[in-house]
């Protein structure tokens, strides 16, 4: 019988393993394919002489320097307006009474159930009305003022004892010396997390950016992938593999390195 | 009397002073949100009541016409259809996945770690950049899976072009990429569960099985509802890799509603009909939204 259960066992491990396997398959099988040249492409030859071409053709094909730096700057641009304006509204539903509060918070549960990556017609008229078409602020505009920042910050802010904010007043600090003060390092792995969501989150974005930009000096990496992997720009699977490779490293790589905190953000994220 | 009156002014002053800070502090992020969700929700239940501006031709009030324009619009149904497809094919297969890493990952498991992270890497992933190597998998011919039909003697297939399997493909995408990121709200829940329970249930003599059946998985019961809309959701959200491995195509045979509207605004530049079709989806994601509230509120009451 002990055995019986053993061998139950060990399938179910070698079924968890090829599991594994299969999820791990595609990404395993784009960095054989980029650090080798065509002919590898589906002949798995351990021996195969291993090459960097396919990186250079394909930062030459496509204008992937520009594409890192557009993303850069929005994910920096939308996270910086998204902590000012986030911290500043959590602070005043969490520590202040005003007429209107509870008609506020309800406008912000409703954004955070309907995002603006639906309302891509509206808010593409919206920002056209503002000139802001195909700017990487067009891009970062509409979230900006994050309803699941605020709910986020609010949970955590209404965590931190009264006494201390009230101590801090006897002191004499004003208002915003107690925010930065007081509330903002106490709720310091709120910030962690929300930043490592939102930052996967607008690195990974693509079709609000589709639609609001047109040129190469706006696009994100994204979109960027998306002309460079279509099958009219006639690059091969290896140059493409390459390609995206490129694109996904520094989020995979920070992914891989600070793997725990990645995991427990999106988490919080999921839970509210 | 003097010293009194002069004091409960100040106190309104300083009541009045707080409130007005609170919405000073409000309004930046007010504003944004207003002008970006809030805004568009309602302006585009407007636009739905008019034409589309046309050279020449400024929009009019037109009624339910857009309305009853797609009531008969077979494409509308044809890709309401393939989401209800879409949702039906992924949500059930990807969450029971989940469940099976998470407990896989949960329990005594050689090389742990290296398992989990390969189950949850692809959420961190852009849909774009997984789609383009996908793409490549379905690729007639050359691609991967037609190599390994090959070897079995089976003969080359055009996974992408054939309105039958379009949009299984894109199915299978979207179970690979999200099954990850479900596991991890299960794996927080069975962290949770009590370990003296499986003890007990053991000296009771209750098989592994049993007690998964009997006692896990409905203390998972919140754990999965809400995994359960929030698939829901992504199934109408999440259109990124049609663009990558099909457009739609076949003949709309892989199209999602969200897609469809993209086309509609983007390609064929009629808002007021992409507005109209907005509004249905907007309806999709109210009701999921209320469920989630209802089952939200239930929570709170457990505790």
């Amino acid at each position: 019988m002990i055995r019986g259960v053993d061998w139950g066992q060990r399938l179910e491990m070698a079924a968890a393993w090829f599991l594994a396997f299969l999820w791990a398959a595609p990404l395993l099988y784009a960095t054989w394919a980029a650090f080798h040249p065509m002919d590898f492409v589906s002949r798995f030859d351990l021996t195969a002489a291993l090459t960097l071409d396919n990186f250079r053709a394909a930062w030459k094909v496509a204008p992937f320097a520009r594409y890192f730096l557009n993303t850069f700057m929005l994910v920096c641009m939308t996270l910086a307006g998204q902590l000012v304006l986030c911290t500043l509204a959590a602070y005043s539903f969490a520590r202040f009474e005003f007429p209107g509060k509870n008609i506020a918070f309800i406008l912000v549960l409703i954004q955070i159930m309907i995002m603006p990556d639906v309302l891509i017609v509206q808010n593409y008229l919206t920002t056209s009305k503002l000139g802001l078409v195909d700017t990487i602020l067009g891009i970062g505009l509409p979230y900006m003022g994050s309803a699941f920042g605020i709910f986020l910050l609010r949970q955590a802010f209404k965590q931190v004892p009264k006494e201390l904010e009230d101590a801090a007043r006897v002191e004499g600090a004003g208002w915003l010396s107690i925010l930065l003060k007081v509330y903002v390092p106490l709720a310091r792995p709120t910030y962690l997390a929300y930043g490592l969501v939102s930052v996967s989150y607008h690195w990974n974005n693509f079709l609000w950016p589709v639609v609001i930009t047109n040129s190469t000096t706006t696009r994100p990496l994204t979109v960027g992938l998306s002309i460079f992997g279509a099958p009219e720009s006639g690059v091969n699977f290896s140059v493409i593999s390459a390609g995206t490779l490129l694109a996904v490293s520094p989020l995979l790589i920070a992914f891989l390195l600070f793997q725990r905190q990645f995991v427990q953000s999106f988490m919080r994220s999921g839970i509210k | 009397m003097h010293s009194i009156r002069p004091k409960k002014t100040m106190r309104i002053d300083s009541k009045t002073a707080r409130w007005v800070n609170a919405w000073l502090l409000l309004l930046p992020a007010a504003v944004l949100m207003v002008a970006f969700t809030h805004f568009p929700i309602v302006g585009g239940f407007f636009a739905s009541f008019f034409s589309t501006a046309r050279q020449g031709r400024p929009s009019k009030f037109v009624g339910l016409d857009n309305y009853s324009y797609m009531l008969n619009d077979p494409v509308f149904w044809q890709v309401l259809g393939n989401n209800f497809l879409y949702a039906m094919g992924t949500i059930p297969l990807s969450v029971g996945l989940a469940l099976l890493m998470a407990v896989w990952v949960n329990g005594r498991l050689f090389g742990r770690a290296v398992v989990r992270t390969a189950y949850f890497t692809p959420t961190i992933l852009p849909m774009i950049a997984v789609a383009n190597i996908w793409l490549f998998f379905y690729t007639p011919q050359i691609g991967l899976l037609d190599k390994i039909r090959g070897l079995f003697g089976l003969a080359s297939h055009s996974w992408l072009g054939d309105p039958g399997t379009a949009l299984a493909c894109l199915m299978v995408l979207a179970v690979w990429k999200d099954a990850g990121f479900f596991m991890i709200f299960y794996l927080a829940a069975l962290q949770g569960i009590s370990p003296e329970l499986e003890e007990a249930a053991v000296i009771e003599g209750a098989g592994r099985w049993y007690f998964f059946r009997r006692v896990t998985l409905p203390l998972l019961m919140p754990t999965t509802l809400f995994v359960v809309v929030n698939a829901t959701i992504n199934s109408f959200k999440l259109v990124d890799h049609i663009f990558i491995l099909t457009k739609g195509g076949p003949d709309n045979a892989s199209s999602l509603l969200l897609y469809y509207i993209y086309e509609v605004a983007f390609g064929f530049w009629d808002t007021a009909y992409a507005s109209t079709l907005t509004v249905v989806l907007l309806a999709i994601l109210g009701g999921l939204a209320v469920t989630q509230f209802a089952y939200l509120e239930k929570r709170v009451h457990y505790q």
